[in-house]
C-alpha cells in the first residue's frame, strides 16, 4: 500500500523496492532462494550471489505500525530505534559502532506490517552480526536515560520527513482520509501527540510481546550458501526459546459508500499536486484475484511516457508537467491503488479534474488493448534481471512476500504471472477497483495571499 | 568494556578485511577511445557511465541551466524518432538512458540488458549526435523545469544550500545555480543548446567507464558506435580556482516551518591534495561517520537535537570544501549549532584519538566493496579512478593509502581542515535565540539547488 512503501521510515529513511523489482524473463526463476524453518519457528532464507565476498544479513519480525494498540501510534518505529540501545552484553550506542568498525553499514526500517534490521558487511564477519543481531532479538536492555533523548530524535525525524514537507503532510492526511476503519490510515512514524506520551514501559512491552523467533525470518543474500548459512543460524537464532505470540487483530474496512476529499493550503507550495487513492486489494486481501492485473494496469495508465496520463495529460493536453499510477500488492491487507499529477501553473483545477477523470471512465468503460498491456508487459520484464543487479534487492523483495502473507515461490513465479494476464484482467480489474465511492482525492494548493 | 569483549572476541575479529577483487581492464578502441572496463557475466546486464570535463561552472553568465537543460532534452528525441516515441521505444525494451550536469561535468549513463545492447547503443548515439530539440517539447521541458525551479526554492534545505554556494562563491561561476533559475532557463532556444553540445561535449573532454556482460572487444566496437561522431576537440574555457568569501558568517532566512534547516562550512581540500585521505579519515570521525561520528554521539545520541547530523568533504575541480548541516526543531536549533560548533572546533585542537583513527581506517577499507554491488556503480567508479586522475591500480594501493595516515598526520590535517570561527552557516526556518545573524530575505536567493554536492559514494570516500 502506499503508505508502508513511501511512508516507511527507518534510522534513515529508506525506499523500499518498488512492486515491480519482482519481474524476470519469463521462464526463469529470480532469486532461487533456498529455505528451511529452525525449531525454534525461525524462517532461515538464502540467497546467493557470489560477485564479491560481502552479504546482506536481515531480520524481518511480523510487527508493523498496524499492529499498534490504540494511543500508541508510532511505537513500533520508536522501537526500532530503540534497538540499537544495547543489551547486557552490548553498551547503550556500540551495535552500529561495531559494525562499522568491521567495515560494515547497518540500518532499520519500519512499515505497516514488519520492522526489519539489517547488516552489509563482509562475508567473514557474518558470524559477527549474526551473533550480535541474535542477542538483540531477546536481551534488549532499554533505561529512561537512553529512551528520552530518542524519543526526541524521532519528534525531529517526523519534523524533517513530514511537518517541514508539504507533499507529506498531504500524503498522510490523504492517507487517514482514504482508510476509514483500518490503522493503515496512520502514519507509520505515528502522530507527533501520541510519540511524546511513548515510554520505556511502552517499548518495553511491545519488544517483550512480539520480538521472538518464532515471530522474524532471517534472510542473507550474497556470498553465503544455505549449507554455510545453517550452522550459524542453528548456533546463534536457533538456541532463543519461541515465545507464545499474542493473535494479530485487524479491523477490516468495511464497504466505502462515499468518496473523501483532502486539501491541504501551505503558503510555500508552488505546484498544485493532484492525487487519488482507491481501495485496492493486496495479494492476500480483498479482492485479490485483481492483485496481478492492478500491477499492468499501473504500467498501461501511469508507467511512463507511453502511458495514457503521461500522453493525455503531460504531452496532449498539456495540462500537467507529470502524472503517473502506483500500485504496491505486498501488504497483508487492503492497500491503495494510486493515480497523481503535478499541475502545470496555468492550469485550471477543474479543467485538470476533468481530464483526469475522463482519462480514468475510459479505461474503465472501454477497457484497456491487447497492445497496451503487452507492451507494459514486455516493460515490467526486465525487472527481474536489474533486481539481482545489487546485493540486498532479493534480500528485501523475498523479506517483503515472506512476512506480508505470500512466499518465495510466489516471488519467484511472479514472471509467470505477470506474462500470464490478459487484457481482459486487467479491464476487469479496473472496473471493479477505479470506483470513486472507494476512493480518496489529495490536492495540495498554495495559501491564497502567499 | 571487557564484558563486551569477550562477547565479540567468540569471532576473530582482528583479521584483516579481504582485499576487493575486481578486475579492471584498459580497453581501447579501434578509433582510440578509452574505456575502463570491469567484467562480469553473473548478470546479463551491461552498464555504461561516461563524463565530460565541463558542466556548469562553464554556461555563459546569463545563460545559467544550459547543462542542465541540454540534459534534460537529449532525452527528448532524436534522429526520425520523435521524443514520445523515443522515450517509448526505450522503455519498451527497459533501457535506462539518462544525462545530469554538475558544475565541473557532464555525465551521462546507460544502463541495457545484454540482449539489447545494440539498439541502446544506437540510441545513445542518435542521441548525442542528432537530438532533435522540437519546439513542442523544449517549451514543455522548460516549463516543468522553471516550476521545478519555484517549487525547489520554497524547500529549506535548497533555499540554504543556494545561499551558502551563491554567498562562498559570490562572484564565481561556482556561485551561480547549477540547474538555473526560471528566468534564465525560459531564454534558452534550441542553438544555445546545440552550441553547448558542440563546443563542449567533445571527444577530448571524455571519460568512459562500462561494466557488466560485455567483451573488451565488443566495448571497443560499441564506444566508437557511440561517441566517434562527436567533435573531436571543444572549446576551451577556463574556469578561474575560487577562493570561498564571506566566511565565518552566520544567515538567517526566514521561512515558516517548525523545523529549522542548517548548511554551514568553509573551505575545504581538492582531491589532489596530499592530505585527501587523512582528512577524509578526520571527516568520518568528525561527522562523516553515521552512527560512528561525533557530531551523531553529541547532538542526536545524547541530546535528542536531530535526526541527521552530519559533515563531509565536497572536492570540486576550483575548489574544496568542508562542509556540515543538520535540521532541529526552531526552539533548539541554536543548542544544535553550539554543539556543532564545539565538536568542529575540538577536532581542530585535539585531533582523533589512536582508537577513532583505527576504527575510520577499518571501516573506510572494508565498507568499500559494499558500495560497489551494481554494475552502474562500478562502471561509475571506472570514470571517477580516471577523472581524478588515480591510477588503474588506484583499487590495490587504495587501502595502503588510508592506512598510511598516521595519527600525527590526521591531527595535523585536522588542524589544517577545521575552523569553527570560519564556518559560513546558513539557517532557514524560524530560528530562536541565534545570536549574530544577519536576516536575509527570502526573494534575494534566486531559486535552484546548486547546493554544495554531497560527494557519490565511492569518489568522495576517499
Amino acid at each position: 500500500m502506499t503508505a508502508s512503501l513511501k511512508g516507511t521510515t527507518g534510522r534513515i529513511v529508506a525506499a523500499l523496492l518498488a512492486a515491480l523489482v519482482v519481474g524476470g524473463a519469463a521462464q526463469a526463476q529470480v532469486f532461487n532462494p533456498e529455505t528451511i524453518t529452525l525449531s525454534n519457528g525461525l524462517q532461515v532464507v538464502s540467497i546467493t550471489n557470489a560477485r564479491a565476498p560481502v552479504v546482506a544479513h536481515m531480520v524481518w519480525y511480523r510487527i508493523g505500525a498496524a499492529d499498534e494498540p490504540a494511543g500508541k501510534s508510532g511505537i513500533a518505529h520508536f522501537l526500532e530505534h530503540l534497538m540499537f540501545k544495547g543489551t547486557k552484553e552490548i553498551p547503550p550506542g556500540e551495535f552500529s559502532k561495531i559494525v562499522a568498525n568491521n567495515g560494515g553499514r547497518d540500518n532499520a526500517f519500519t512499515g505497516h506490517d514488519y520492522t526489519g534490521y539489517f547488516q552489509n558487511i563482509a562475508r567473514d564477519r557474518l558470524e559477527l552480526v549474526m551473533k550480535m543481531e541474535a542477542d538483540r532479538m531477546s536481551n534488549l536492555v532499554l533505561t529512561d536515560a537512553e529512551v528520552n533523548p530518542e524519543r526526541e530524535v524521532v519528534r525531529e525525524e517526523r519534523r524533517s520527513v513530514v511537518e517541514n514537507n508539504p507533499r507529506s503532510r498531504l500524503r498522510e492526511q490523504l492517507n487517514a482520509a482514504l482508510f476509514l476503519n483500518h490503522p493503515y490510515g496512520r502514519p507509520i512514524i505515528g502522530w507527533d501527540h501520541e510519540i511524546r506520551n511513548l515510554t520505556t514501559a511502552d517499548a518495553l512491552a511491545w519488544y517483550r510481546n512480539y520480538y521472538a523467533p518464532n515471530n522474524a525470518v532471517l534472510v542473507v543474500a550474497g556470498d553465503i550458501t544455505m549449507a554455510d548459512l545453517k550452522p550459524l543460524a542453528e548456533k546463534y537464532y536457533g538456541v532463543i526459546p519461541p515465545k507464545p505470540l499474542p493473535a494479530r487483530l485487524r479491523p477490516v474496512e468495511p464497504p466505502h459508500q462515499a468518496a473523501r476529499r483532502v486539501e491541504l493550503k501551505d503558503g510555500r507550495v508552488r505546484q498544485v499536486t493532484w492525487n487519488r487513492v482507491f481501495l485496492a486489494p493486496s495479494y492476500v486481501a480483498g479482492e485479490k484475484e485483481h492483485a496481478d492485473p492492478l500491477q499492468v494496469l499501473a504500467e498501461v495508465v501511469g508507467g511512463g511516457v507511453s502511458s495514457r496520463l503521461h500522453r493525455g495529460l503531460v504531452l496532449d493536453r498539456q495540462l500537467a508537467t507529470s502524472a503517473g499510477a502506483y500500485y504496491d500488492p505486498d501488504s497483508l491487507d487492503q492497500t491503495g491503488f494510486g493515480v497523481s499529477a503535478a499541475l502545470r501553473p496555468e492550469t485550471k483545477i477543474e479543467e485538470f479534474e476533468a481530464a483526469i477523470e475522463a482519462e480514468l471512465r475510459r479505461v474503465v468503460e472501454n477497457g484497456v488493448g491487447e497492445d497496451e498491456v503487452d507492451r507494459a508487459k514486455s516493460r515490467m520484464r526486465a525487472a527481474a534481471v536489474y533486481a539481482r543487479d545489487s546485493l540486498q534487492g532479493g534480500a528485501r523483495t523475498l523479506g517483503t512476500a515472506i512476512v506480508t502473507g505470500t512466499s518465495i515461490d510466489h516471488v519467484e513465479s511472479w514472471p509467470r504471472r505477470m506474462a500470464a494476464v490478459t487484457a481482459a484482467q486487467v479491464s476487469a480489474a479496473a472496473r471493479a477497483i477505479l470506483r470513486e465511492e472507494r476512493s480518496a482525492t489529495g490536492l495540495l494548493l498554495p495559501k491564497p495571499g502567499s | 568494556m571487557t564484558r563486551l569483549l569477550r562477547f565479540l572476541l567468540v569471532i576473530a575479529l582482528l583479521a584483516p578485511l579481504p582485499a576487493l577483487a575486481m578486475t579492471i581492464e584498459r580497453v581501447t578502441s579501434p578509433g582510440g577511445i578509452e574505456a575502463w572496463l570491469v567484467r562480469d557475466r553473473s548478470i546479463p546486464v551491461v552498464a555504461l557511465e561516461y563524463t565530460f570535463r565541463g558542466g556548469a561552472a562553464i554556461e555563459a553568465s546569463g545563460r545559467e541551466g544550459t547543462a542542465s537543460l541540454l540534459a534534460a532534452m537529449l532525452v527528448e528525441g532524436a534522429g526520425d524518432f520523435e521524443s514520445q516515441r523515443f522515450q517509448g521505444e526505450l522503455e519498451d525494451r527497459v533501457v535506462s538512458l539518462g544525462f545530469d550536469a554538475g558544475l565541473d561535468t557532464f555525465n551521462g549513463s546507460l544502463k541495457t540488458l545484454a540482449e539489447n545492447l545494440d539498439f541502446a547503443a544506437g540510441m545513445l548515439r542518435l542521441a548525442l549526435t542528432a537530438p532533435r530539440f522540437d519546439t513542442a517539447d523544449l517549451d514543455r521541458v522548460k516549463a516543468r523545469t522553471a516550476i521545478g525551479l519555484r517549487r525547489a526554492a520554497e524547500e529549506p534545505s535548497t533555499i540554504a544550500g543556494r545561499l551558502w554556494m551563491s554567498t562562498t562563491f559570490a562572484g564565481h561561476p561556482y556561485g551561480r545555480p547549477v540547474r538555473g533559475t526560471p528566468e534564465t532557463v525560459m531564454t534558452l532556444d534550441a542553438e544555445a543548446l546545440r552550441a553547448y553540445l558542440r563546443q563542449h561535449l567533445t571527444r577530448d573532454r571524455l571519460i568512459v567507464g562500462a561494466a557488466g556482460d560485455i567483451t573488451p572487444e565488443a566495448l571497443g566496437r560499441l564506444v566508437d558506435h557511440v561517441f566517434a561522431g562527436l567533435p573531436a576537440r571543444g572549446e576551451q574555457v577556463n574556469v578561474p580556482d575560487a577562493a570561498p568569501k564571506n566566511l565565518g558568517r552566520t544567515l538567517a532566512v526566514r521561512r515558516p516551518v517548525p523545523q529549522s534547516v542548517v548548511t554551514l562550512g568553509h573551505d575545504g581540500l581538492k582531491r589532489d591534495d596530499p592530505d585527501y585521505y587523512a582528512a577524509t579519515i578526520v571527516n568520518y570521525i568528525l561527522g562523516g561517520g553515521g552512527f560512528n561520528s561525533r557530531l551523531t554521539t553529541e547532538v542526536r545520541e545524547k541530546r535528542g537535537l536531530a535526526y541527521s547530523v552530519y559533515s563531509y568533504l565536497s572536492a570540486y575541480d576550483r575548489a574544496g570544501l568542508m562542509m556540515g548541516g543538520t535540521a532541529t526543531e526552531n526552539a533548539r536549533v541554536a543548542q544544535s549549532l553550539e554543539v556543532i560548533r564545539r565538536e568542529w572546533q575540538r577536532m581542530h585542537d585535539e585531533g582523533p584519538s589512536e582508537s577513532e583513527l583505527a576504527n575510520a581506517k577499518t571501516y573506510l577499507t572494508g565498507s568499500f566493496p559494499l558500495r560497489l554491488d551494481a554494475s552502474n556503480r562500478i562502471a561509475r567508479l571506472m570514470v571517477t579512478i580516471q577523472y581524478d586522475e588515480l591510477g588503474i591500480d588506484y583499487l590495490d594501493r587504495r587501502s595502503d593509502l588510508i592506512n598510511g595516515v598516521t595519527l600525527a598526520d590526521a591531527r595535523r590535517v585536522a588542524r589544517r581542515l577545521l575552523n569553527a570561527d570560519r564556518l559560513l552557516t546558513v539557517v532557514v526556518g524560524e530560528p530562536v535565540g541565534l545570536t549574530g545573524a544577519e536576516e536575509v530575505p527570502p526573494d534575494a536567493i534566486a531559486g535552484d539547488p546548486g547546493r554544495p554536492s554531497r560527494p557519490t559514494p565511492p569518489a568522495g570516500g576517499g
